[in-house]
């Protein structure tokens, strides 16, 4: 294996007339490549991110670039993020708020969609939209250079293209991400403080009042913490299908598929680790 | 059928001694290369020596760009050695094998220009990493590279503004901006038309005359390896099946080499005895 990237295969055409290897069954090869794949790819994101750790300590530290690249997957996340914040508090309120009445409850509706948004679904909603978002995007552009032979340009170039275009991106998404989560929990809240508003005519001193009253660290801070775990998520997965994409333009667009999969896949399933987690060390 | 002429003319580099022995750059000793249980090349050897200009030929999938991409370690071998001066890249830490690219320009079949950059910053970039060079000193040496492939007002423009020739131009000048003594081609002319084919052939064959240095080009074009080289190699089914000199693989007796030749030939009188063919396949059917 090269040492900077994995090896970059030869198109279709290049490998079109060559003799098939006597020590290898043509027949189950494919099934047993099928069988193994997901565990392939599981070992191949482990390994990656364990590359990552490796060098994200190392220098040069690429700054300009983790900026154009926070600027990318941050700041450009923020309409979406947005959007999707203030309809999730809103959704939430318009949701509780008559089973709520019906027990007398009402006035707990801000605490509970507060501890709701802060610990569960701010965290995990807003990170696999923006996985889908970024992961894609990633896997995509990673794809396209590989297709391009501009990863293999610069390993000629002796420029690490692991840590310019790896590294700097999953940095810039562990970063990203707890602050987008952040952003998406006040904005949660505010779009339940507007539906409380409008339809009971809440004030914006009780609805501060009962969410401050009701919320401790304990509530917050896993949360976000964990967004900072699902941005890790996102970044070396995207990294990987785009580093790893072959097969020219179809692979570009296999990679992007990939990546927003299993992106989602391994953030619901390590949530479920987390909300474990928090709640041993909680209790 | 192993049809090897060693006899070809080299050219010395500029300043050496007519009768010098020109110096081994790169051997490829008896290299094995495959992918999913597929061989592609199979003990393949080829030695590539300072100042010369060697073509591989051959059909698509024969593994000529694979090859190329050993050479520079993209790939590295199932078995076999790749050597640069004598020591296997294989073995070279990550600075020895920084140095021994800084000495290498690869131009690919695309150009693989980078899309998020000016050209300047293209070829800016490859100067930052490998050159102690103040800015205006870089500035300097990548207007020179620039105007030395015929390409003086684009340093700003991004590669998506540029034509397909003007791609491979600055692929080139990116190439040779750091004044390697090698320089790899991955079919240079595929995919541009013939007069933007034959100009980057002159360019080819300028820079080795103006540099010196030793060029690998793989290429299907024949017109363009007849221009630009004396020696080739012809790779078909993972392996070699000539080294020498490219007039003489005309006159070869080898089938594969003779319908290469045919194939590549603008050959009217072929053309219509295939026509004539058809012609004769279609007769019963039309008489049925």
């Amino acid at each position: 294996m090269a040492q900077n990237t994995a090896e970059s295969k030869p198109s279709e055409e290049e490998g079109a007339a060559t003799k098939a290897d006597p020590n290898v069954k043509p027949d189950k090869a494919p099934v047993r490549q099928r069988m193994l794949g997901p565990f392939v790819t599981l070992g191949g994101f482990a390994q990656f991110g364990g590359r990552f750790l490796a060098r994200v300590w190392v220098p040069p530290y690429e700054f300009k670039e983790i900026v154009r690249q926070l600027n990318e997957i941050g700041f450009r996340s923020l309409g979406l993020v947005s959007v999707v914040a203030v309809v999730i508090g809103a959704v939430l309120t318009m949701q509780t708020r008559p089973t709520m009445a019906k027990f007398g409850a009402e006035g707990f509706v801000p605490a509970m969609v507060a501890i709701s948004v802060m610990r569960e679904l701010a965290p995990v909603v807003i990170s696999i939209i923006v996985g889908g978002r970024v992961g894609a995007g990633i896997g995509a552009e990673l794809g396209s250079m590989r297709a391009s032979e501009q990863i293999d340009a610069m390993e000629v170039a002796a420029l690490d293209p692991f840590k310019l275009l790896v590294v700097t991106r999953v940095l810039a998404c562990i970063i990203a991400l707890p602050l987008l989560t952040i952003f998406a929990d006040f904005l949660a809240l505010f779009g339940s403080y507007l539906v409380g508003k409008i339809e009971s005519g809440v004030t914006f001193t009780l609805f501060k009042n009962s969410v401050l009253s009701s919320i401790t660290f304990a509530d917050y801070l896993p949360g976000v913490i964990k967004t900072a775990f699902f941005g890790f998520i996102i970044g070396v997965v995207g990294c990987y299908e785009g580093f790893n994409s072959s097969g020219g333009t179809e692979g570009v667009g296999k990679s992007a598929t990939d990546a927003v999969v299993s992106c989602s896949l391994l953030i619901i399933v390590s949530d479920a680790l987390f909300v474990k987690i928090s709640l041993l060390f909680g209790s | 059928m192993e049809e090897i002429n060693k006899g070809s003319k080299l050219d010395v580099k500029p300043g050496a001694n007519p009768g010098d022995k020109p110096e081994k750059l790169i051997s490829v000793e008896n290299v094995v290369k495959g992918f999913d249980g597929r061989v592609i090349l199979d003990g393949v050897s080829v030695d590539v020596f300072a100042g010369e200009t060697l073509a591989i030929m051959g059909k698509s999938g024969t593994g000529k760009s694979v090859l190329l991409k050993l050479i520079a370690r993209l790939l590295e071998p199932d078995s076999g050695k790749v050597l640069f001066r004598g020591k296997d890249i294989a073995e070279m830490n990550e600075k020895a094998l920084s140095q021994v690219r800084k000495q290498m320009g690869f131009l690919f079949q695309g150009a693989a220009l980078f899309d998020s950059m000016t050209v300047g910053e293209n070829l800016e970039v490859f100067l930052m990493k490998h050159a102690d060079l103040k800015p205006d000193e870089r500035v300097e040496k990548i207007q020179n590279a620039l105007s030395m492939v015929g390409l003086d007002d684009v340093i700003d423009k991004m590669p998506s503004e540029l034509s397909g020739g003007m791609k491979k131009r600055a692929g080139l000048a990116r190439s040779i901006v750091l004044e390697p003594e090698l320089i790899l081609y991955d079919e240079p002319t595929t995919g541009l038309d013939p007069v933007t084919a034959s100009s980057i052939a002159e360019l080819i064959i300028s820079l080795q005359k103006k540099l010196g240095v030793a060029s690998i080009v793989v290429t299907h074009d024949l017109p363009t390896a007849f221009v630009i080289t004396d020696r080739a190699i012809v790779l078909n089914e993972g392996k070699k099946i000539y080294d020498g000199d490219i007039e003489e693989m005309q006159k070869s007796e080898d089938p594969f080499l003779k319908s290469y030749f045919a194939a590549s030939a603008l050959d009217r009188d072929h053309r219509d005895a295939f026509l004539k063919e058809l012609e004769q396949q279609h007769e019963p059917a039309n008489a049925a």
